[in-house]
């Protein structure tokens, strides 16, 4: 641990006024409304997408892409894991709670409106030990996983041919 | 209750990240990043307590609550016994109050909703500022 020679007192004030110049330069910070605009107005993303789309800079200009590719990869795995599981007789309705939880988690952090609450209709069917409901809405998770797959990747079509970042209003 | 050891002139303030979602870690990298931070992502919670048995130090903790190997709620408890004071924030998508209350009493100092914004970091720096 690096010796300091200013008194605690010393040490602590000045680590405060570091925290207040971080807030007072983010609040004073010009930040550009960005949106995906046609997506966010059918439901298919929220607000997340948006935040998303603000952490991408000109050092990072493909983060959104990066991101949305690294969930579709990772999340095929989730969805054949409950495919699995959904086979199985009887079903294990933790594991089922457990695997959508997880593949909820995912679709939540690219702002996966939509697709968020077809899992939370599965969730329900698990927690009341409905088989035959897990199996239909899952259905339908797959069917707004593939939909928002096909959406997401003409939006970055879209967006490799206007540029790095697309600037627009935010839907009201 | 944030340690004065912790405290570096000179230095980034340091977040660690504890979460075994790839994409989650790197959407709060992205973000921490943007508020100037240094972070250090692992996948679990026993990745976390090793690393500060080994003699690391962060201002701040990202910790998440369902993990495998060792969960959030473990870990904060192992942390918390080590003597550790950081400040640790739970990062939970469930929302049940009991999951969230279960959680805050292992040794957390707040609990929020993950993935983080902007607005959440903001929020928790205007609370660690009132901790100095």
């Amino acid at each position: 641990m690096k010796a300091s020679l200013k008194p605690p007192y010393m040490i602590a004030l000045m680590r405060k006024l570091e925290i207040w110049v971080i807030l007072l330069s983010t609040f004073l910070m010009e930040t550009a409304p960005t949106a995906a605009n046609s997506l966010m107005r059918q439901g298919y993303l929220d607000e997340q997408f948006i935040q998303l789309e603000e952490l991408q800079d000109a050092e990072n200009p493909n983060f959104v892409e990066e991101v949305v590719t690294m969930y579709y990869r990772d999340s095929a795995r989730l969805i054949q894991n409950i495919e699995q599981a959904l086979e199985k007789n009887p079903l294990d309705f933790a594991k089922l709670d457990n695997n959508m939880h997880q593949f909820m988690g995912s679709s939540s952090s690219i702002g996966a409106k939509k697709l968020k609450n077809e899992c939370t209709q599965f969730n329900e069917c698990c927690k009341t030990g409905n088989g035959e409901g897990c199996k239909r809405t899952f259905q339908q998770v797959k069917k707004e996983y593939a939909a928002l797959k096909k959406k997401l990747e003409q939006y970055f079509q879209f967006s490799r041919q206007i540029g790095p970042v697309e600037k627009a209003c935010r839907p009201k | 209750m944030m340690s004065k050891n912790n405290l570096a002139l000179g230095q980034k303030f340091s977040v660690l990240i504890v979460d075994d979602d790839k994409i989650i870690r790197r959407i709060h990298k992205m973000l921490l990043t943007k508020f100037e931070f240094e972070s250090h992502a692992v996948e679990n919670g026993k990745e976390a307590v090793d690393l500060y048995i080994s003699g690391k130090n962060f201002d701040l903790i990202l910790m998440d609550m369902e993990m495998a190997v060792m969960d959030g709620p473990k870990a904060t408890r192992e942390l918390r016994s080590m003597g550790i004071n950081n400040v640790i924030v739970g990062v939970t998508s469930r929302g049940s109050t009991s999951e969230k209350q279960a959680f805050t009493e292992a040794g957390l100092d707040y609990c929020v909703e993950k993935p983080l914004s902007s607005e959440t970091i903001t929020s928790l720096l205007k609370e660690l500022a009132k901790k100095y």
